[in-house]
């Protein structure tokens, strides 16, 4: 399986990802620069965290104008698997592959934790490695992390099983519906704020993360 | 020259009359303008020059000392560690966030700059009175600022230290550390050489911010210093995670014959550096110099502050390869210049000389003060120190009436404990150290709230190389003991720092100092520079952990005063394997409890300790007395003992004595634990009181007095035989001082009280002393 790893320029877990995929789950894996015009043949597309492009106005609403989007989406339109992890996330809904935005944390500052989070649905392509309502601990570290939709909306993305992880029992950061991560109607893109490439390995005090990477191999 | 002009350069008239010697002429505005920068206190450590040099800067580990724009240290598999900590003070009391995020940025900068690349920050921080107005104003901007910069790098903050004295509420200290990874062959250097090659501009473009900022750091707060707001920069961290990608891509070949970043003093200081370094000349037109405003003068060209810049001697030929690929990077990129026979820096500006500079005398020659020194009159007054009066006040007499502003003790020890757990001092740092990304990197081993922090070397920092090594990384200072005896203080620093690393699992390779001092005209000033010096030049030398790196800030005075010397030591470990790295809280109910070290605590300890501080409001006595060899003994003990894999849990007595450690190695953990001990009260001096019956003075100093040297460690009762065994053979006291339980701390029948009420103190106070 191969994972491709976009890196915008402000990027800053694009290693991460590149150090999980190839050590870790010791597949192949390559990173796709952000002005590419093409995407090399890939099964899966991580969007990493970090600051796209400095994130000075809104989070991810310039990397959705970079020329590698219109790729990434039509990869996502034909089915391909595709993760945004935290400014991943946050490009997602900026370039409409999932509905809702993230705000500023309630609390005005940024936050860099474990948190527990609980598995809400353990049927999807990501998650199907977790026992069903299990509860697992990953970092979360962003600013902007507050998931906010319509009411409407949240009852579709609840009736439909499309969230996927939610903060609990504790919110850190006034997310609607303690909502942590997503998933698009078809079910293959999927953003998250916490950080499962962060705890995948012992070496890290946590592995609670490996199973969302191993549910796609 | 008008004489006013001058002064309001920062120059003294016998300065500028070695100006008039050594250029033969009047200097232009644009060469005043620079010899005020480069022979600012800032640049030039006129007053520190002769102190400096006698610190211990060499051994077989280390690659580059000081002089370089950070220090080199190799750590074996062909690669190296590349480290520096610098103050960004000043700015940081005028404007907090943009001062310390920019602090940040230049020490980044620093260690990208000579092809490492950052794996670690880490600050030490120095505010007012908690209660003071301004605190928490600067608190709150401060680490915003230290977050806002070092989140967008995407390079971790792993530690550092807080601190509030009163002394500091006019001059707060922002002091910020970097650590990269650098492969042994891939090292650049700030040095300009062969004739013709081009003299490449890359970064943001310049503007009219932070002129003249190195000279503002030479001076101190006066009314209407916080009018220099302009002269403080603003960063952009974005643009600086650009260069440094674009930098450390351009360093894997081979086409940089040198660079350095623009930071005091912009170009004028990165030009006159890197051709005096190099023995040649530099020529450029500053029509090339990418602007941000129009108009903009020479003067204001070669003084600009602004962020983000590096500027970098490459190889004739490679000057289209090397646009290409900052333009990648989408960052401005230009030829301004070219490396020239001579040793004199000549400046254009549209083909018009502006300045032409002799580099040799500017950067070799700069003046060299041997300021006057004498031991302060406060010394002999504070170091009195009748505990009688004190400590027994608080159990006989309802107040203090022969020391001004002396408050008494509470009856009972628990609230003593809690008092003092909740200081801001002692008290969990997390709500600073959770709005920095501590984890981006998948580096950190051991997360910030341990002793030192600890970090695993894996792509890309490596280059290809493959270890399995890890670095350890703590800053240390207790600038109290540094003004009750600046030499034993700068000792402890040094010790405390080794100690720490050790605890994590780290053998001490090397440090970086940032020496926070007032005014160093003021004799009395300049002896706790001299004396402080002393101090962590013995211990660094005994340790053999040379100084690679580092920075003087002088000046840090307010109309209330100068701030206590704080002389922060900045320490870097090897883990030759990453998984003998230690944390320090307890990890299971059963464990036993040893303290290694010194088994007494000599009432004199009880000097400069936060008890006597937060119970008694007093800063007095003499600091602890640090024996190094002990010192040493401790500490490789634990260290061997380590890599036996027999120790679970080490933390080191420090700031609120052994109370407050245990208490830590309770609370601090991802679970909860309570301990029960029994240790000697005060014993040795006082064998017939019996372990329980100690007078008040002796329980307090046992449970409370800094006394150095001193680590508790928990072991799993079936190595503790083994332990303690090894621990005679090496010579190093040990004893068995109790149990890790499932709740309630315990210390002989002095302290019983619940760990969740414990925890409720130490997690929450910080917050709530600063929240604004």
């Amino acid at each position: 399986m191969k994972f491709g790893i976009v890196t915008f320029p402000g990027s800053n877990c694009d290693w991460d990802c590149y150090h999980l995929a190839t050590h870790i789950l010791k597949q192949k894996s390559v990173f796709i620069w952000h002005k590419e015009t093409k995407l090399p043949k890939i099964d899966v597309c991580i969007l990493p965290g970090g600051f796209s492009y400095g994130d000075y106005l809104r989070t991810g609403a310039i990397a959705r104008f970079s020329p590698v989007m219109n790729e990434v989406v039509k990869f996502a339109h034909a089915g391909g698997k595709v993760v945004g992890i935290c400014n991943g996330f946050q490009v997602l809904t900026e370039a409409g592959l999932l509905p809702g935005v993230l705000m500023r944390n309630s609390g005005l500052k940024f936050i860099c934790d474990t948190v527990s989070l609980k598995v809400e649905n353990n049927q999807s392509f990501f998650t199907k490695n977790y026992p069903s309502k299990s509860l697992v601990n990953m970092p979360i570290a962003h600013g902007e992390g507050n998931y906010f939709a319509d009411e409407s909306i949240l009852d579709r993305l609840e009736g439909e099983g499309r969230v996927l992880f939610r903060y609990h029992p504790k919110n850190p950061n006034g997310s609607q519906r303690n909502i942590a991560g997503i998933i698009n109607e078809k079910g293959n893109v999927l953003g998250m704020m916490p950080h499962p490439e962060r705890c995948a390995e012992l070496a890290l005090g946590n592995e609670d993360g490996k199973k969302l990477f191993e549910s796609l191999l | 020259m008008n004489p006013d002009i001058i002064k309001q350069h920062g120059l003294t008239p016998q300065e500028y009359q070695e100006i008039l010697k050594i250029l033969g002429r009047q200097p232009t505005m644009v060469e005043l303008g620079i010899f005020s920068v480069m022979w600012s206190e800032h640049c030039s450590y006129k007053s520190s020059r002769i102190y400096l040099k006698k610190l211990p800067t060499k051994g077989k580990q280390v690659i580059c000392g000081p002089g370089e724009n950070a220090g080199i240290v190799d750590i074996g598999d062909g690669l190296c560690v590349v480290f520096k900590m610098e103050s960004h003070n000043h700015p940081s009391m005028i404007e907090p966030y943009q001062g310390a995020a920019t602090g940040v940025g230049g020490i980044l900068r620093d260690v990208f700059t000579m092809g490492a690349r950052p794996i670690a920050l880490l600050n030490s921080l120095r505010f007012g009175d908690p209660l003071h107005p301004k605190t928490s104003h600067l608190v709150n901007g401060v680490v915003a600022g230290i977050a806002g910069y070092g989140n967008c790098m995407g390079i971790p903050t792993v530690g550092g230290e807080v601190y509030f004295d009163e002394c500091y509420n006019g001059n707060i200290l922002v002091n910020a550390m970097c650590v990269g990874v650098a492969r042994k062959d891939q090292i650049f250097y700030a040095k300009a050489a062969g004739i013709g090659n081009p003299v490449i501009y890359v970064g943001s473009k310049t503007g009219r911010d932070g002129i003249h900022g190195a000279t503002m750091a030479s001076d101190v707060f006066g009314e209407g210093s916080e009018e220099k707001r302009p002269t403080v920069q603003v960063g952009d961290p974005f643009a600086e995670k650009l260069v440094m990608e674009a930098c450390l891509e351009l360093m894997q070949g081979r086409d940089v014959v040198g660079i350095q970043d623009m930071g005091a003093a912009g170009l004028t200081c990165s030009s006159l550096e890197m051709a005096g370094k190099g023995g040649v000349g530099i020529e450029m037109d500053l029509a090339h110099v990418p602007l941000r405003e129009k108009k903009m003068t020479s003067y204001e060209i070669m003084l600009s502050e602004s962020q983000e810049r590096m500027f970098l001697v490459a190889k004739k030929g490679t000057e289209k390869k090397i646009l290409k690929l900052f333009h990648k990077w989408d960052l401005d990129a230009a030829v301004v210049g070219k490396v020239v026979k001579g040793n004199e820096v000549v400046i254009r500006n549209h083909g018009k000389i502006e300045g032409v500079l002799p580099t040799m005398p500017i950067t070799e020659k700069a003046p060299v003060y041997r300021r006057p020194v004498k031991k302060p009159a406060y010394i002999k007054d504070v170091q009195k120190l009748n505990l009688d009066e004190i400590v027994g006040a608080g159990f006989s007499r309802p107040n203090l009436p022969h020391i001004r502003g002396a408050r008494t003790a509470p009856l009972h020890y628990n609230d003593i404990l809690k008092k003092i757990l909740s200081s801001p001092n002692i008290a969990s740092k997390k709500w600073v150290y959770q709005q920095y990304d501590h984890m981006v990197g998948t580096n950190t081993v051991v997360l910030p709230g341990s002793d030192a922090a600890v970090v695993r070397l894996k792509e890309p920092h490596t280059g290809g190389k493959l270890t399995r090594k890890g670095l350890a990384i703590t800053s240390d200072c207790n600038s109290r003991y540094c003004y009750l005896d600046p030499r034993m203080g700068g000792m402890i620093a040094v010790a405390e720092a080794a100690r720490n690393i050790v605890c994590s699992g780290g053998q001490p390779l090397a440090a970086t100092d940032c020496l926070n001092f007032g005014n160093p005209e003021n004799p009395e000033i300049m002896w706790q520079f001299k004396e402080a010096l002393i101090g962590i030049g013995k211990a660094c030398e005994f340790f053999k952990t040379p100084i690679v790196s580092g920075n003087v800030s002088f000046y840090n005075e307010s109309k209330e005063g100068a701030i206590f010397p704080t002389p922060t030591i900045g320490m870097v470990g090897l883990l030759e394997d990453i998984n003998h790295h230690c944390t320090q809280w307890f990890k299971e109910e059963g464990d036993v409890v040893v303290l290694l070290g010194a088994q007494t605590t000599p009432l004199q300890d009880l000097g400069g300790s936060e008890y006597l501080k937060v119970i008694h409001n007093l800063v007095i006595g003499s600091p602890p007395r640090l024996n190094l060899k002990k010192e040493k003994l401790v500490q490789q003990t634990l260290l061997k003992a380590l890599r036996k894999g027999w120790i679970r849990s080490t933390h080191d007595c420090s700031e609120g004595g052994l109370a407050v450690a245990l208490a830590e190695c309770c609370i601090s953990g991802p679970k909860i634990f309570g301990v029960d001990v029994d240790v000697g009260v005060g014993h040795r001096a006082h064998p017939n009181k019996g372990d329980h019956g100690g007078s008040p003075l002796h329980n307090i100093a046992t449970l409370f007095a800094e006394t150095q040297s001193r680590i508790v460690v928990s072991v799993q009762e079936r190595h503790l035989q083994s332990f303690l065994k090894f621990a005679t053979l090496q010579k190093c006291p040990a004893s068995r001082i109790g149990i890790v339980t499932k709740k309630n701390l315990k210390i002989n029948s002095l302290i019983n009280i619940s760990e969740k009420e414990l925890e409720k103190f130490w997690k929450e106070s910080f917050e709530q002393c600063v929240a604004s």
